[in-house]
């Protein structure tokens, strides 16, 4: 009980940046029609949003300490953050300690402001093109973000800690009655996770509840009718654009303490978020973050020595499987509209 | 002797019933139309005939075979030729490769693998290929893109492709759908001017009724999903329940 | 010639005379001269440009004629190297049952991923051979490198070692791939004045199969097959009403750049006796989809010309460093020479994936038809304007409309 309890929970975080990044694909292909191969690279843009700020925070000028030396003997050199001369040594390093989840602010107009970009400069004019054009052409793009992204920070992995507070682990089994060390939890994984939580239902209550909301679903659902309404639909759009880059952007942000962000990292996330896409249905929000979990957890099952040793390998290959298997049988996915796509 | 035969087919989406018990022949040489008010179901019908849609019940015989449940091409193969409503041709071919592939296609069948062979080496095929253009009166037009055709144009390559097959059935779909009078009255000499020159039976789906007794032999009233009066063009044109079909739409 | 029409010959003769006199031409520059860096006359990346080459013209077969895009041919390539390497492993160095293996496998392989594939087009069908290809990456990199079953040697790559049975390798056969006894490695360097030229054994026998199948590609682009899948195409709905099955007809397409995908990775195996799973990535599939349309789909000559075009940029133009730059802007004044440097810098050297990112966005937001198209359009406007000088003085004599 405690061992498959657990390897839900270690699905979850995986899930979740599934699920996240999944969400934004499925919005972007259900409102503009447009299939984005550049969504990984939102992700990725995201994560180094958090490698960027932590730089800046740790950003330092040299003073010399006359009454101390180095082990030469030479006046000791002091390298201080500027955020800790400015705000005070203790609110400094409280600063540079919670870099990533301070990254959240600073990510959110970037992220508004590169999916705009990228909406006017590029995407618009993709609408009348087929498909696979739209595939290629942002697949383009991709590269290109990546390679800039590896141009400014190396192609090797940056570590971006969480905050020392929830650096550690939990023992979430003592919680709920289990035994000790049954269930031992990393504390960022939880956050993350209710990250995620929070993410997901500020965008479904966004489209739920505000007249924004209401044409964008409208439009969604009938793209030309809405059109005739008289309502610029087009840059509602493109705001909705901007919102599908931003969830990508906070799901990369986050995911920086689990695994150290890396230029390919967001290719790395594409092809598995469009297989999450596709289990839970072209343009549904709700199968895409469902089909997400889902896979996370799958995954993290396949991964268990008892089902490595059954079938070897099943970790490798268990996404994929089922999206094979979930396409042939129900193309439109666990939660699809019918004819989505089907041309 | 009735070509093509339809016994009692029904067809449901859901709630709505499509068709209710079509019963339906169209005799051999023969033009026939089927007409009938918005939502009679005329296209279900048609559907059902060229295999894109299973009917419930009900058997659909084409010169005594049955066509249900095979697949479009396995029913253009026993000798149907489907005219669309827009017309379907290959916009990114040449006029001469539009008129090339359905003569291919009924010499080898649904699949052949002649990837070795050159096309200009068919010499039968392209003559006859050829012929169809003259007759269309298109060969001028041989090399141009199928999609920069006119839309008069592309109706008649299209007619033209599935006259090549020499069809035993041509079904029609409102063929002058969105036409102008001039292309109508265009499109209505064609088809009489196919009708004299060749053994051919055609079915006419069509809401146009200028069309409908220019060219019909027969006529079915469809209603409502089901037949209401088949007969001859002069009969249907007085008849007081077809009156009452149409105006009750209008109403 | 060659049951071809005269424009078809004409295309074949000069790609042959490019691939046979390649050595000459893509060495213009004397050794040790400063330009000598950008000689791609080496036998390695000839191979490479051939090979690739192969890989693209089959992959323009689907892509190209049907307009179904894979992301997964990759996956052949790879089965494609480890048959070659398993038949130097079992029977000899000999390239020709290796390369034939390497077709057959990946034929039967595509067959299979190609029909349940084709169920569904479009973004699915994409979807599914990208799906079907990271499995296939996952399985050779893992799974099938167990010690119970290692077909793949995983991570190290396969390759050949010395207590293989290698049963049919005579005593005197050379230790490494080889045609009949003629090393694949073998290069005759010809020494003209400064300049110095290879000939590569392995680079003549990829030359000689890539005029083959590149032949084969023009007799399937102007057969009635060729048309067909054009109207696959252009028109699904139209082609089933007209009595065809397009279902066969993309698997037979799907099939043939599978193949076409095998012999490339069977000859790369034949050139370095080495195959590792990271030749079946969905980044290497996406390489072929750069080459193809870079080039121009469904053009001839095109995928040929992609693939070249790219695998010069990955091996020649990621050698500019800055003190090459330098050197050629040194003319410049010295603060806007480094401003110059300074703004080329990211996109060479180890930048020119940016560079190729850049190139591609731009050839398939302006240009559809890739280079060759780009090539057409240069053309027609120096014959335009020279037309227009022709027809100028004329021109004026006749009356306005």
């Amino acid at each position: 009980m405690d061992a498959i309890l657990l390897q839900i929970l270690n699905g979850l975080d995986k899930g979740s940046a599934y699920a996240l990044i999944a969400l934004g694909l499925t919005l972007i292909f259900g409102t503009l029609g447009v299939v984005n191969f550049a969504h990984g690279a939102l992700f990725m843009i995201g994560a180094f949003c958090a490698v960027t700020l932590q730089k800046v925070f740790n950003l330092s000028f040299q003073t010399i300490d006359e009454t101390q030396t180095d082990f030469l003997g030479n006046p000791l050199k002091v390298e201080t953050p500027y955020v800790e001369a400015w705000f005070g040594p203790e609110l400094g390093a409280t600063i540079i300690d919670w870099s990533v989840p301070l990254a959240i602010l600073f990510a959110i107009p970037i992220m508004l402001l590169v999916g705009y970009v990228m909406e006017r400069g590029l995407i618009k004019h993709f609408y009348k093109r087929p498909h696979a054009d739209q595939i290629l052409v942002t697949f383009g793009l991709a590269i290109v973000l990546q390679e800039i992204v590896k141009y400014f920070f190396g192609a090797n992995p940056i570590q971006t800690p969480p905050p020392d507070v929830l650096s550690g682990s939990v023992d979430l089994g003592t919680m709920i009655g289990f035994d000790p060390n049954a269930i031992i939890y990393p504390i960022w994984r939880l956050v993350y996770f209710g990250f995620a939580l929070a993410i997901i239902g500020a965008v479904f209550s966004f489209l739920q509840f505000t007249t924004f909301g209401m044409v964008v679903r409208a439009g969604m659902a009938d793209r030309e009718t809405v059109g005739l309404l008289g309502i610029n639909i087009d840059r509602r759009f493109t705001i909705m654009f901007g919102i599908a880059a931003a969830v990508a952007g906070l799901a990369g942000v986050m995911y920086g303490p689990l695994n150290p962000p890396n230029y390919h990292m967001g290719m790395d996330f594409l092809v598995l978020s469009f297989v999450v896409v596709v289990v839970g249905g072209m343009g549904s929000l709700p199968g895409a973050v469902l089909a997400g979990f889902l896979l996370g957890i799958l995954e993290s099952f396949a991964s268990t020595t008892w089902a490595t040793t059954t079938i070897p390998g099943i970790n490798q290959i268990i996404i994929y499987l089922v999206a094979i298997i979930v396409l042939l049988t129900r193309p439109r996915g666990l939660m699809g509209r019918k004819g989505v796509m089907e041309d | 002797m009735a070509i093509l035969r339809v016994k009692d087919v029904s067809k449901r989406f859901g709630g709505l019933k499509a068709l209710t018990d079509v019963n339906l022949n169209v005799e051999e040489n023969s033009v026939h139309a089927i007409i009938g008010p918005n939502g009679a179901g005329k296209s279900t019908l048609l559907n059902c005939l060229v295999g894109k849609l299973m009917p419930d019940t009900g058997s659909v015989l084409f010169d005594n075979n049955s066509v249900l449940g095979l697949e479009p091409f396995q029913i253009n193969q026993m000798g149907i030729s489907r005219v669309f409503q827009t017309p379907e041709i290959f916009g990114e071919l040449t006029v001469m490769e539009n008129m090339l592939i359905p003569i291919f296609a009924m010499r080898d069948g649904a699949f052949r693998m002649h990837a070795y062979e050159t096309i200009a080496n068919e010499k039968a095929i392209v003559e006859q290929a050829e012929v169809m253009l003259e007759e269309m009166n298109m060969a001028d037009k041989r090399e141009m893109h199928a999609a920069s055709l006119s839309r008069g144009d592309k109706r008649r390559l299209e007619i033209g492709m599935c006259l090549s097959q020499n069809p035993r059935l041509l079904l029609l779909d409102e063929p002058t759908a969105g036409m102008a009078r001039a292309d109508t009255n265009n499109t209505i000499d064609l088809l009489k001017q196919i009708k004299e020159e060749r053994n051919i039976t055609i079915a006419i789906i069509e809401h146009d009724m200028h069309v409908v007794f220019s060219l019909a032999e027969r006529i079915t009233v469809l209603a409502q999903g089901t037949p209401l009066v088949e007969d001859i063009p002069e009969n249907i044109r007085g008849n007081p329940k077809v009156r009452e079909a149409y105006l009750g739409e209008a109403a | 010639m060659l049951g071809l029409n005269k424009k078809d010959t004409s295309l074949l003769i000069i790609v042959a005379l490019l691939t046979l006199l390649a050595p000459f031409i893509l060495n213009p520059f004397p050794e040790g001269s400063a330009m000598a860096q950008f000689n791609a006359g080496y036998p390695d990346l000839m191979q490479r440009f051939v090979i690739f080459g192969i890989f693209a013209i089959g992959f323009n077969i689907l892509f190209g004629l049907t307009g179904y895009l894979s992301f997964g041919h990759a996956a052949f390539l790879g089965v494609g190297s480890y048959s070659a390497v398993w038949m130097f492993k079992l029977l000899s160095y000999n390239v020709i049952p290796a390369i034939a293996l390497s077709v057959v496998v990946a034929g039967v392989f595509s067959l299979l991923i190609g029909f349940v594939s084709l169920r569904r087009s479009g973004i699915y069908f994409s979807i599914l051979t990208l799906a079907f290809a990271q499995m296939s990456f996952a399985l050779a990199y893992s799974v099938l490198s167990n010690p119970k079953f290692n077909l793949t040697n995983g991570e190290t790559g396969l390759q050949v070692y010395a207590d293989d049975p290698q049963i049919l390798q005579g005593a005197n056969a050379p230790d490494l791939p080889h045609l009949f006894g003629l090393p694949m490695r073998a290069t005759y360097t010809m020494d003209v004045g400064a300049w110095s030229f290879d000939f590569n054994a392995g680079y003549y026998l990829c030359a000689v199969i890539m005029m083959v199948v590149f032949y084969l590609a023009i007799r399937i682009f102007r057969s009635p097959f060729g048309m067909m899948l054009r109207a696959v195409k252009s028109n699904q709905q139209r082609m089933n009403y007209t009595g065809l099955n397009s279902k066969p007809y993309t698997l037979a397409a799907f099939v043939i750049s599978g193949m076409y995908a095998g012999l490339a990775g069977g000859l790369m195996a034949a050139m370095d006796p080495l195959a590792g799973a990271e030749r079946m990535q969905w980044t290497a599939s996406g390489e072929v989809v750069l080459m193809t349309i870079l080039g121009g789909t469904g053009t001839l000559i095109g995928p040929v010309l992609g693939a070249g075009f790219i695998k010069y940029f990955e091996n020649i133009f990621s050698k500019i460093n800055d003190n090459v730059l330098h050197s050629w802007f040194a003319f410049l004044p010295d603060g806007l020479e480094d401003a110059v440097v300074f703004l080329i810098h990211p996109f060479i050297g180890k930048g020119w994936h940016l560079t190729l990112g850049i190139l591609f966005m731009l050839v398939v937001i302006y240009l559809p038809g890739g280079l060759v198209e780009g090539g057409q359009r240069l053309l027609n406007r120096l014959k335009r304007k020279k037309t227009d000088a022709d027809d100028a003085p004329s021109g004026k004599t006749e009356p306005a409309e």
